[in-house]
């Protein structure tokens, strides 16, 4: 699922400088479910920028609504009317969701609340670890279920790098949290299954074509396109 | 009325290209298709019964299956219908334009133009399915179809799907739809919703 | 009385090599600016000492002067250079259109490598390209030198002649899997392979003890890496804090119990020429690559001491 995070609450508030009216506007699905802009966590947004606005004796009026989905119009319709109140809405729904929001309500400002990061998997409550890169070319029969576009923190197709150690990937992250090493995960899965030889094997570069590299990309399903 | 007139030389024309088109092929003598017939209620159905009681011949080796519009059929069901053996499916709908569901028919050519890609992909013959039109008046159309589809199955031999389960293609298509398949015997409130078409290829009363 | 060598690119590192001698390489780190001045002090250091000198290329991707420029430079100045190439800071038309560049300017010799990721540096907000790995890199160039055509399959009239390397980590994860992704890479296309240092020999050995069941020394010419420790310190932040490496602590031990400064260096060069000395009687391996980081100076002196001078003339 797609995950995000809300951004800092700063620039979110620095958003509603200039306005008297705005909007924060949860998202029920993948938003929701990792916690971040549900209309939970929108009641929760609102509720902190009317505290922060009333501490600066500012007069500012804030209200939230959530929308079963944002990127789909049919949801949107159904706060439109809601939304057609505010000048300034505040989005918590993933980078899909803001946009349709801003394409259906064009030009309202409808600014994002969040970050969205990742296409990511709950490893357990809590917790979410990036899995897909959604490279348009999916490999991972051939690497275990594993994904070394996304896992692997340099792409690598023909395993691990001089730096995988125990494990583990050079890269640390941001908080000296530990990383797996992707290729060290695939290679033992491979040996598991038997089917090591193909880590011997060498694949050729990968088409990033099919990818975002190759400009902004669209899917259509003919069978189902109304008559 | 000249619109039907044309639509009935359309689906008569096409069904002679294809019977054209299939000439080619070597004859699969001794070879009798079983095929299954997905007819909707107000015209197909209908078309068929007129058929039996004009006497008109047509092929056994149709089985049908009612259903109240051609819009009902999923794209799984005529994959099951060729997955279970059957050598050749078609669905025939109300004329374009004359559905009783108003566009029922245009989503079942939809959906059969769809089973043609999927069947070219697991390299079957796409000719195996086929959607038609006719209105309930259109017996002699009706048979002729079964006749012409019927033939064009024998030259392209059998469906290369083997084992057969043992199943009967159509009971199998059947427990498929549950209820989406009518009863075979039409229900006494029996009114078309669609004013049958003037009988314009001459029927043989 | 010289025997015709078959060679792909005439540098004189592959002569050395294909001749069968013991080969002796260098590295340089260019300057973080736009300094000619320090790559031609540095280079001149090793003229005679070594029959190549790596050039860097942007090494744990803090940005210096390219190596391809450094590489010329240290042509120009009459050392033959070793161009690295990391798959972290150009894709793959960069990287065709820079080895054509180094070779219509006389430069021979390529290291493919896979490069450091882009957070261990000075620009942590870059974007990291890899869009390829550092074995479709050896292909990609074996292909261009051999077939004469790019990556896209279209031809060229000119092919670039070239020598072309890898790196290889014997001590990295997974082991098991260390001598056959030399053998990869062997299969892309590698002509050499530097290692990366070694402190732990007995390790080393087993590697190459892999390395050497699977063939691949007779099919790939193999440079051990060494590096002198300077100092106890450094030898405890190699071993804490870069990755992959394996310092015995015994090593450490064995420069701390010297004096800082001038005692423990000269206790690092004579671990360094013992290491050579040991490493050169191991099977399989076709010479040594000194990477004395910051510390160029002491290569003539290891070099000397190790017996490997003079340098072979190979014609």
């Amino acid at each position: 699922m797609i995950t995000a995070e809300r951004k800092p609450f700063d620039e979110i508030y620095a958003m509603t400088e200039g306005h008297d009216e705005v909007l924060v506007a949860g998202c029920d699905t993948c938003v929701a479910i990792c916690l971040t802009g549900g209309e939970k966590e929108a009641e929760i947004l609102a509720s902190e920028i009317s505290i922060k606005a009333k501490s600066e004796g500012r007069e500012l009026k804030v209200e939230h609504t959530a929308a079963i989905r944002q990127c789909e119009w049919e949801y949107l319709d159904m706060i439109a009317d809601k939304v057609g109140e505010f000048p300034l809405v505040l989005s918590m729904g993933c980078g899909i969701g803001i946009q349709s929001m801003a394409e259906k309500f064009s030009p309202k400002l409808v600014m994002p609340a969040v970050n969205t990061n990742m296409l990511g998997m709950p490893q357990e409550h809590a917790v979410w670890l990036e899995r897909c890169a959604a490279c348009g070319e999916c490999v991972i029969g051939e690497t275990a279920g594993i994904c070394p576009v996304v896992r692997c923190s340099k792409s690598l197709m023909n395993g691990p790098c001089g730096g995988s150690h125990a494990g583990l990937c050079e890269v640390v992250g941001p908080d000296q949290e530990e990383t797996e090493c992707a290729w060290a995960l695939i290679w033992e899965r491979l040996k598991a299954q038997g089917r090591e030889d193909l880590m011997f094997a060498n694949r050729p570069p990968k088409d990033w074509s099919k990818s975002s590299s190759g400009g902004p990309r669209k899917m259509v399903r003919e069978e189902a396109k109304p008559i | 009325m000249a619109d039907d007139a044309d639509r009935t030389k359309l689906t008569v024309d096409a069904l002679s290209a294809v019977a054209t088109a299939v000439e080619v092929l070597p004859t699969n003598e001794g070879f009798e298709p079983e095929i299954i017939v997905f007819a909707c209620h107000y015209c197909a159905y209908a078309a068929a019964d007129l058929a039996g009681s004009m006497r008109l011949q047509y092929p056994t080796n149709i089985r049908m299956i009612k259903l109240p519009c051609t819009g009902k059929l999923e794209v799984i069901h005529l994959l099951k219908a060729l997955e279970a053996g059957a050598d050749g499916v078609y669905a025939a709908g109300c004329l374009e334009g004359q559905c009783h569901y108003l566009e029922g028919n245009l989503w079942a050519r939809k959906r059969m133009g769809h089973v043609k890609t999927l069947l070219e992909e697991v390299g079957m013959d796409p000719r195996r399915v086929e959607m038609f039109n006719m209105s309930s008046a259109m017996g002699p159309l009706f048979a002729q179809t079964a006749r012409d589809f019927t033939e064009r199955i024998r030259n392209l031999g059998p469906n290369p799907v083997r084992p057969r389960d043992g199943f009967e293609p159509a009971e199998v298509v059947r427990a498929q739809m549950g209820d989406a398949a009518l009863p075979e015997a039409p229900p006494d409130d029996d009114t078309p919703a669609v004013t049958p078409v003037t009988v314009e290829e001459g029927s043989k009363r | 009385m010289s025997e015709a060598l078959t060679l792909k690119a005439g540098s004189n590192l592959e002569k050395v090599l294909t001749a069968g001698k013991f080969a002796v390489t260098g590295e340089c780190g260019p300057p973080k600016s736009a300094d000619a001045s320090v790559i031609e002090k540095k280079v001149k250091l090793l003229i005679g000492y070594v029959d190549a000198v790596n050039v860097t290329d942007n090494q744990t991707a803090v940005v210096r002067v390219s190596s391809v420029a450094s590489a010329y430079l240290a042509q120009q100045n009459g050392i033959e250079a070793v161009m690295q190439m990391t798959c972290r800071d150009r894709n793959r038309l960069a990287m065709q259109a820079d080895i054509l560049g180094a070779s219509v300017l006389g430069l021979k010799n390529i290291l493919c490598l896979t490069g450091d990721h882009v957070s261990f540096g000075n620009h942590p907000q870059a974007k990291g390209v890899h869009d390829l790995d550092s074995i479709s890199l050896i292909r990609m160039y074996k292909d261009m030198r051999d077939e004469k055509r790019f990556q896209s399959g279209e031809e060229m009239d000119v092919a670039p002649p070239l020598y072309i390397g890898c790196a290889e980590n014997p001590f990295g994860d997974p082991l098991e899997f260390r001598a056959m992704r030399l053998k990869k890479k062997v299969v892309a296309g590698a002509d050499f392979v530097q290692t990366q240092c070694i402190f732990n020999i007995p390790r080393f050995k087993q590697w190459m003890e892999a390395v050497r069941a699977l063939g691949v020394h007779q099919e790939i010419k193999i440079l051990a890496g060494i590096t002198p420790i300077k100092s106890a310190g450094m030898a405890n932040y190699m071993k804490k804090f870069v990755p992959g490496m394996d310092v015995p602590q015994e090593i450490i031990d064995r420069i701390a119990a010297k004096e800082k400064g001038e005692a423990q260096q000269a206790e690092g060069k004579k671990l360094a020429v013992e290491m050579i000395k040991e490493l050169a009687e191991v099977e399989g391996v076709a010479g040594v690559h000194i990477m004395a980081v910051e510390w160029e100076a002491a290569v003539p002196e290891i070099v000397e001491a190790a017996g490997l001078m003079p340098r072979p003339a190979v014609a």
